[in-house]
């Protein structure tokens, strides 16, 4: 099975339906999944913070959001992450492209990729690394894990996961 | 009219429906004149009340208002493009156009200058875009509570503030009894 099919599996395993979406090449595939499932509503969101926003909305709404966007967007998000979603006590699933790790040819990802792992533990966000393709296996408990604690909760994949750039 | 007079005016239309509140004097206005369960109060996060009131007007049946401000919508005005297409024709985003950051000491907006949010929503694609006086919000929002079309209403009016005690409600116990209500109304 492909490792995007597998996600998908396991997004709507954990009855996730609404999933907001900045693009990202290397989860291009996760999000034409996403866009193809019949079971998800596919919003593509202009900014991450904004569908953070879209994300809470939906959980208000009784549904289960996740967001998929690259890690980047930890410097947009954190004001909304902490006043919004940890604040008020939401799940959020961040399904998380970790630019700037090996592979990585772009030397602009490198800035950021430095600074991801120590912002999440500063937020006090749970973060799990997908690196091998068997890492894969614990997303399903991940998702669960979120759901149970009410936490926005990190996933970070990168380059060697997803088998090159 | 300012913010305040308008909030007043809405308040028995306002009352049972669900409504996504803009951050700071908004919020604190609207809970001063009528606190309900039906009302979720952002305590922070300037900007995303229409980003929240649509992801919540896609995920269940009951109508939508978001109460929010030309400077917020400013701040996230990639909320325009996203809401013109992902249509929900259960969602009325208010804009009360008062031409300034009121909660911050009513420093001017670009949309109290030359920009007209009113021009910028259609250009994004919003299909049903209504600007008002703020004297005539009463009917714009009673019609479009009557329709069944997703309505953006652009209420221009003056700035100015009232005083306003600060919301000390918890986040968690206004996001619980909002959900709760959510539930209720669509049972």
């Amino acid at each position: 099975m492909l490792i995007e099919d597998k996600i998908v599996r396991d997004f709507v395993k954990n009855e996730i339906s609404f999933v907001t979406t900045v693009p990202c090449k290397q989860l291009a595939g996760v999000i034409d999944k996403i866009e193809d499932s019949k079971d998800i509503y596919h919003i593509p969101s202009n900014k991450e913070d904004e569908g953070m926003g879209l994300c809470a909305g939906a959980y208000l709404g009784g549904k289960r959001p996740a967001i998929i966007m690259q890690n980047t967007a930890i410097g947009v998000t954190i004001n909304t992450l902490v006043t919004l979603t940890q604040f008020y006590r939401m799940p959020l699933p961040m399904l998380i492209s970790y630019r700037g790790e090996l592979g990585e040819p772009v030397a602009c990802q490198v800035e950021m990729a430095v600074h991801t792992k120590a912002l999440l533990n500063q937020l006090h966000i749970p973060t799990y690394h997908f690196h091998k393709e068997d890492d894969v296996e614990e997303l399903d408990k991940i998702l669960q894990y979120t759901f149970m604690c009410n936490k926005p909760v990190a996933i970070l994949t990168d380059a060697t996961f997803w088998k090159g750039y | 009219m300012i913010r305040s007079e308008i909030l007043k005016e809405l308040k028995p239309l306002l009352s049972d429906q669900l409504v996504v509140c803009n951050i700071g004097l908004p919020s604190q206005e609207l809970h001063m004149i009528d606190d309900q369960p039906t009302n979720f109060y952002m305590l922070g996060t300037m900007g995303l009340a229409s980003s929240i009131g649509l992801g919540l007007a896609l995920c269940q049946k009951e109508k939508v208002i978001a109460i929010d401000g030309d400077g917020s919508v400013l701040t996230n005005l990639g909320t325009l493009p996203t809401i013109a297409n992902n249509t929900a024709d259960n969602f009325i985003l208010l804009i009360i156009d008062n031409g300034s950051y009121g909660s911050t000491g009513d420093q001017p907006t670009y949309a109290g200058k030359k920009t007209s949010l009113t021009d910028v929503a259609k250009a994004c694609g919003c299909d049903n875009v209504v600007e008002c006086r703020a004297e005539n919000t009463f009917e714009v929002m009673k019609e479009a509570l009557l329709g069944n079309q997703m309505t953006i209403i652009v209420c221009k009016c003056e700035s100015g503030n009232v005083k306003v005690p600060v919301i000390t409600m918890d986040p968690v116990v206004i996001r619980d009894r909002f959900m709760k209500a959510v539930v209720s109304k669509n049972t």
